[in-house]
């Protein structure tokens, strides 16, 4: 039997148009309500548009118009079946003071990680520099850092060494646009399993363990944590927790956490890569304000110890921030969670 | 799943109905990001002659603007048209593509950051060589960012209906004189072969003559040798005009 297509297009069509009427709709206002008799009439036209598309499968072969019904039934299937929460609304203040240290504080280990990876780095860095000065080259690859501390140090503060003064503003943007780029690269090494997030970190910690040896063994304690503190607190803690980012999607690709498909694993983590790497992001904005216009400042200029106690105030600030709050409320991923049983099956479920 | 040239993804929803998402493939895909390419180009060039001004005034603030806006509108383009455009841009907009999520369903905002964030290894080490090798070979055609968020891209369909009018009506039909063998017909013909016609018949002023009556003429021995109508029938019928009335029969019932 093949279908009176002629027939069938003109007793469906108005089902059709309404359908994609009401879709079009909803696709311009995700968050406008519907009343329970536009819910119903909704589902209505979803389930005759959905009966069409499968009696056309059947009887006829009209891939054009199947097309067409099928994208129909995709896009009412994506408004009737979704379940997830919606949050069309950006809520700003819930997000960043609730969500977001829940989110850091639901993912803990991540940054643990991230941490231990940077303080190998650091060690690393600092052991090779302090056995063999010659290193110095190769582990800080950077033309400021090239010359000798204490040389730095007296050039900084008889204020000869004053070329940015004209030029904060773009000095700040560019540290601001650097430091995201390397936060998000830091995040997206994610998907190499972690082990370019883990490089990227650990290389961070080298340059800084190797920086911190040449100040500490040139006797310049006071300048390197004054210069260092003040944006370093906030900027290192940033980069950390995008490597967090990056290591809680190397964790949803290898299937750590739980035993969902791949698919589902990725899409219940984008939510706390997106919070996580906004948090970096902020914190990376201030980091940029203070490295140019304040960390670039020294005695007699500014003292070290109010420079290194700003510096401390700031960490404590992070800390407080990230640790502040109920531990539950904004969760999104529980370890052993099951695959729902009223989802869409896939016809290849076997993920990737 | 592969369909001819292009993927497709097969959904089965709870109902038991399934529907395939067309998948764009790397090609069309590069020709978008091309067109989001030259739009951010033109919004950066707009933005430069603004700042342009802004340094005339004060040469540091606008210097830094153009440092901030620069990284903002490349990094930013792609998630806030994706976001606002329910998954397109303005080059997925001209190629009828849409970003959705992998499981049909509506793509999250947080799905969009991750997957525009992630160019950052896509695009590695240039040219979205990266990204484009994933496209090549992941069974849906994802890059990484993809992968990472859980969305397809696919082709949105253009509304089609087939205009049978323009073909058959007004038109005397000589099958329709010997209603049973019409119905033969129909029950015989199979919704692929009936489709094949149609479409010979919808596209055939742009077949060369010769092939056109080659095509035809296979095509009408491949129907009478379905069913068979008395010769007078056939008698001063073209191959063309037979193939005509039956897809007349085949798509309209009324006997």
């Amino acid at each position: 039997m093949i279908l009176d297509l002629e027939k069938f297009i003109a007793e469906q069509r108005e089902v059709w148009r309404e359908l994609d009427e009401l879709l079009s709709v909803r696709e311009k206002d995700p968050a406008a309500g519907m009343d329970l008799e536009q819910v119903k009439r909704f589902h209505h036209l979803y389930q005759r548009a959905s009966a069409d598309l499968a009696k056309l499968r059947s009887f006829a072969s009209e891939p054009e118009l199947k097309g067409y019904l099928e994208s129909l039934v995709a896009r009412g299937f994506g408004e009737i079946h979704e379940t997830r929460q919606r949050a069309h609304r950006i809520a700003a203040f819930d997000w960043l003071f609730r969500c977001l240290p829940q989110t850091f504080r639901r993912r803990i280990w991540a940054f643990r990680t991230a941490v231990a990876a940077t303080l190998l780095g650091v060690v690393f860095g600092a052991a090779m520099l302090s056995i063999n000065p010659e290193t110095k080259d190769v582990l800080l690859p950077f033309q400021h850092l090239q010359g000798s501390p204490s040389e730095r140090v007296a050039r900084e503060e008889r204020g000869i060494n004053r070329s940015l003064e004209d030029r904060k503003l773009t000095f700040s943007s560019q540290l601001m646009t650097h430091n995201m780029q390397v936060a998000i690269l830091c995040m997206a090494m994610g998907t190499t399993w972690g082990i370019g997030t883990i490089v990227l970190l650990f290389y961070n910690g080298v340059i800084l363990g190797a920086v911190a040896a040449d100040y500490l063994i040139a006797g310049q304690a006071s300048f390197l944590f004054g210069w260092l503190l003040p944006h370093g607190s906030v900027e290192i803690t940033a980069i950390l927790i995008s490597g967090q980012a990056g290591l809680v999607l190397a964790a949803a690709l290898l299937g750590r956490e739980s035993a969902l498909p791949l698919a589902e694993r990725l899409r219940r983590t984008s939510a706390d890569l997106v919070t996580l790497l906004g948090c970096a992001g902020m914190m990376l904005i201030w980091a940029g304000i203070i490295e140019a216009f304040f960390s670039q400042y020294h005695e007699p200029v500014v003292s070290y110890s109010l420079k290194i106690g700003f510096g401390v105030m700031e960490l404590l600030a992070v800390v407080l921030f990230l640790n502040h709050g109920t531990a539950t409320g904004c969760g999104r991923i529980t370890p052993n969670a099951q695959w729902p049983n009223k989802s869409p099956d896939h016809k290849n479920p076997g993920g990737h | 799943m592969l369909n001819g040239r292009t993927k497709a993804l097969t959904i089965r929803t709870p109902e038991g109905i399934e529907f395939s998402l067309q998948l764009a493939g790397p090609i069309s895909r590069f020709l978008a990001w091309l067109i989001d390419l030259a739009c951010i180009s033109a919004t950066l060039t707009v933005l430069g002659v603004f700042f342009q001004m802004i340094t005339a005034l004060h040469q540091q603030l606008g210097a830094a603007l153009s440092i901030l806006a620069a990284y903002v509108v490349t990094v930013g383009y792609g998630i806030s048209l994706e976001w606002f455009w329910r998954g397109q841009t303005l080059g997925k907009r001209i190629l009828r593509l849409r970003v959705m999520d992998e499981q049909g369903l509506r793509v999250k905002f947080s799905q969009i950051v991750v997957r525009n964030l992630l160019r950052a290894v896509d695009s590695l080490p240039v040219f979205y060589l990266v990204g484009g090798m994933a496209c090549f070979i992941h069974r849906h055609g994802q890059r990484l960012g993809d992968i990472a968020a859980s969305t397809v891209v696919v082709r949105i369909p253009e509304v089609y209906t087939p205009n049978l009018e323009k073909l058959t009506a007004d038109k005397y039909n000589s099958l329709r004189e010997h209603p049973h063998l019409a119905s033969r017909l129909r029950g015989k013909v199979s919704p692929e072969e009936a489709y094949l016609a149609l479409r010979t018949l919808l596209r055939r002023d742009e077949l060369e003559p010769e092939a056109r009556i080659a095509l035809f003429h296979e095509l009408a021995a491949h129907f009478k040798s379905l069913v068979k109508f008395p010769q007078e029938i056939l008698d001063g019928l073209t191959d063309e005009r037979y193939v005509r009335n039956v897809v007349d029969v085949v798509f309209r019932s009324r006997l």
